[in-house]
């Protein structure tokens, strides 16, 4: 499921970081929860999923801030690339990295561009009056969003540009919260370690840390396979991309579904040779050597002989 | 073909009835023998007013029928959007809902209401955004909050449950809510229902149905009024043919599951519907499919939803031409 959106406005935030503002002009854009993402096709098949940087309750835009990777695939400079009017795809926005509605108290840590996700929780947080503080660590004079953030948090906002001090702020920060506070983390992957080994050592349970880690968007497309259907002795073809129920339906052949997210139990197929990929929540582990949800799943070998 | 017939969600689409996690994608409209349903996500039909009037009765004897815990408080005004949103949708020439800023107003010409509430401030609605949400649908309403790998029923308003009660299970697990329904738990269905709503991502909508069966047009069978309602599953059972096909129903609940765009929670919308024999028997296929299913239901899934006592007498009335 994805959304056609248009750019609405691109503005240069910061050295190297630039926002895009993407509106629909067709009709309402769904909310989401804060730490939000989407996936935003960025040509020649790349997707990079971007954080939404907005409270995410009835949205008028969709806002996310991209780092310019010069030594990247090519994703970012495309993002960066993107003028008025274009028009750009995106997924819908996906969840996975919310705030924990029974958290006592939010305790953000970002680095540079980990900022984004944040942005959207502070927004939340302020929104519901929920107890927050934020410790941002970035490059002196990159600082997306510092100045928005001031005025939204106040003192609750603590900046650093040195990664010393940010050491001894985080350490403080961590010892000083009341029990209940979930602790959430944004930022290169070092930081990310830093945080996670410190907070472990003061004694945080892994339950209330949470980092945000990009997810794939869906199920990935996966490798093109053939079906060899041995009752009617046939070959249908599973491109990159589609599904063998989908191969299966468009080669005239059957299959019963329902969810099409390979937990009904519906589309079950059996194997009887090659060995199936499986991606499925349905089959137990000893069902999965001679069956096949044919919504998700897919192959390993080449050939996957099933019995239709 | 009665108008409640013509839109009954009749739930058997083979002889014979398992627990499964029979969730489909919303709004695809099933065809059935006497008509069609599923269009949409709620139902407003010819109960709409006298449904809503029974809830309010029920919310007044036993206003803990509705709950909510306090870090709920999104998760109730996200709800109350999206479905007023839907309402209005669904129907423009008798609903609406119009913003200005922070204040809206709701306007719903079925029951000739004009509210108008700030949005945030759970003291601008009567009984609060759920409470609220609970007086315009016929839906009971179940709030799931996601954190720690589980699903946990933290806020709903339920006035028509089928022999549970939302003041017991406020606060609890997913996989605890559903502790004692034989075979689930066995097979797996309910950790990889959990685990289904859990992937689920904003703005997705799926639904399944379920079923039971009850004596008479009585909605509220939670499990706090036992006593008013249960001795009737007794006494049916002696019942003679046309009191039996009159008085039993088939009750069955359309569930729509929900995630929120804002708040992430899972909605639960149960809808209820009933039919009594009589009425089923008006359609033929289902007589017979109904009448088989209740035969070889097998003994504990029978026990568990209460049909034990009189099963075998409706399954002969429904199969004797
Ligand atoms: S359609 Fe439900 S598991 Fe494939």
């Amino acid at each position: 499921m994805t959304l056609d959106l248009v750019v609405g406005k691109t503005e240069e935030i910061a050295p190297g970081i630039r926002e895009l503002t993407l509106v629909r002009p067709d009709g309402r854009l769904p909310p989401y929860p804060a730490g939000a993402h989407v996936v935003v096709e960025c040509g020649h098949g790349r997707r990079n999923a971007y954080s939404l940087t907005g409270c995410g309750v009835e949205p008028d835009a969709y806002r996310i801030a991209v780092l310019h990777i010069p030594d990247g695939d090519g994703g970012s400079a495309y993002v960066h690339g993107l003028r008025v009017g274009d028009r750009v795809r995106v997924s819908r926005p996906r969840s996975a990295f919310p705030p924990v509605a029974t958290a006592r108290r939010h305790l953000l840590v970002a680095g540079g561009i980990g900022i984004t996700p944040m942005l959207a929780h502070v927004r939340a947080a302020l929104r519901w009056d929920r107890p927050v503080e934020l410790l941002y660590v970035h490059r002196p004079g990159v600082a997306p969003y510092a100045e928005e953030l001031a005025g939204l948090l106040g003192d609750r906002l603590v900046e650093s540009t040195d990664p010393d001090e940010f050491g001894r702020l985080l350490q403080a920060a961590l010892r000083e919260q009341p029990i209940g506070t979930h602790l959430y983390v944004c930022g290169p992957g070092p930081l990310m370690d830093r945080v996670l080994t410190d907070a472990a050592a003061a004694g945080w349970p892994p339950e209330r840390l949470h980092l945000e880690r990009f997810v794939p968007a869906a199920l990935d497309p996966g490798r093109e396979f053939v079906a060899r259907l041995a009752r009617s002795d046939r070959d249908v073809h599973v491109p990159s991309g589609t599904s063998l129920l989908d191969a299966l339906h468009a080669a005239g052949v059957a299959v019963p579904s329902m969810c099409r997210q390979g937990v009904c139990g519906e589309c079950r197929v059996p194997v009887l040779a090659g060995r199936p990929l499986h991606r499925d929540e349905f089959l137990a582990a000893d069902e999965r050597s001679d069956a096949v949800m044919c919504c998700v799943s897919r192959s390993e070998t080449d050939a996957l002989e099933i019995d239709l | 073909m009665t108008r409640r017939l013509a839109r009954f969600p009749f739930p058997f689409r083979a002889d014979t009835y398992r627990y499964s996690t029979n969730v489909e994608p919303a709004r695809v409209p099933v065809e059935t023998e006497a008509g069609s349903w599923g269009t949409g996500i709620l139902d407003v039909d010819d109960e709409y007013g006298p449904e809503l009037a029974e809830r309010a009765a029920v919310l007044d004897r036993d206003p803990a029928r509705l709950q909510v815990l306090s870090h709920m408080r999104p998760a109730c005004w996200d709800a109350l959007h999206t479905v007023l949103g839907e309402l209005a949708a669904q129907h423009p020439d008798r609903m609406s809902l119009e913003r200005t800023g922070p204040d809206l107003v709701w306007r719903n010409a079925l029951l000739g209401i004009e509210q108008r509430f700030t949005d945030g401030d759970d003291a601008s609605l009567p009984g609060g955004p759920l409470g609220f949400l609970g007086s315009q649908v016929q839906d009971d309403i179940v709030l799931l909050d996601q954190r720690e790998g589980s699903l946990w029923a933290d806020a709903g308003i339920v006035t028509f449950a089928a022999d549970w009660s939302m003041r017991f299970d406020v606060g609890m697990r997913f996989l605890e809510v559903h502790g004692p329904v034989p075979r689930v738990h066995e097979e797996g269905i309910i950790s990889r229902a959990e685990r289904f709503l859990m992937r689920l991502q904003p703005g997705q909508e799926y639904r399944r149905t379920n079923w039971t069966m009850s004596v008479d047009r009585r909605l509220d069978q939670s499990t706090e009024i036992y006593p008013e309602w249960g001795p009737d599953r007794r006494a049916i059972a002696d019942a003679d043919g046309d009191e039996l096909a009159r008085r039993l129903h088939l009750r069955v609940e359309v569930q729509h599951l929900v995630r929120l765009g804002h708040s992430g929670a899972v909605m639960f919308l149960i809808r209820t519907y009933l039919a009594s024999l009589a009425e089923l028997a008006t359609v033929p296929a289902w007589r017979e499919r109904f009448g088989r299913v209740l035969a070889e239901l097998p003994e504990d899934m029978a026990d568990y939803k209460g049909l034990d006592r009189f099963r075998g007498a409706a399954a002969r009335w429904l199969l004797a031409n």
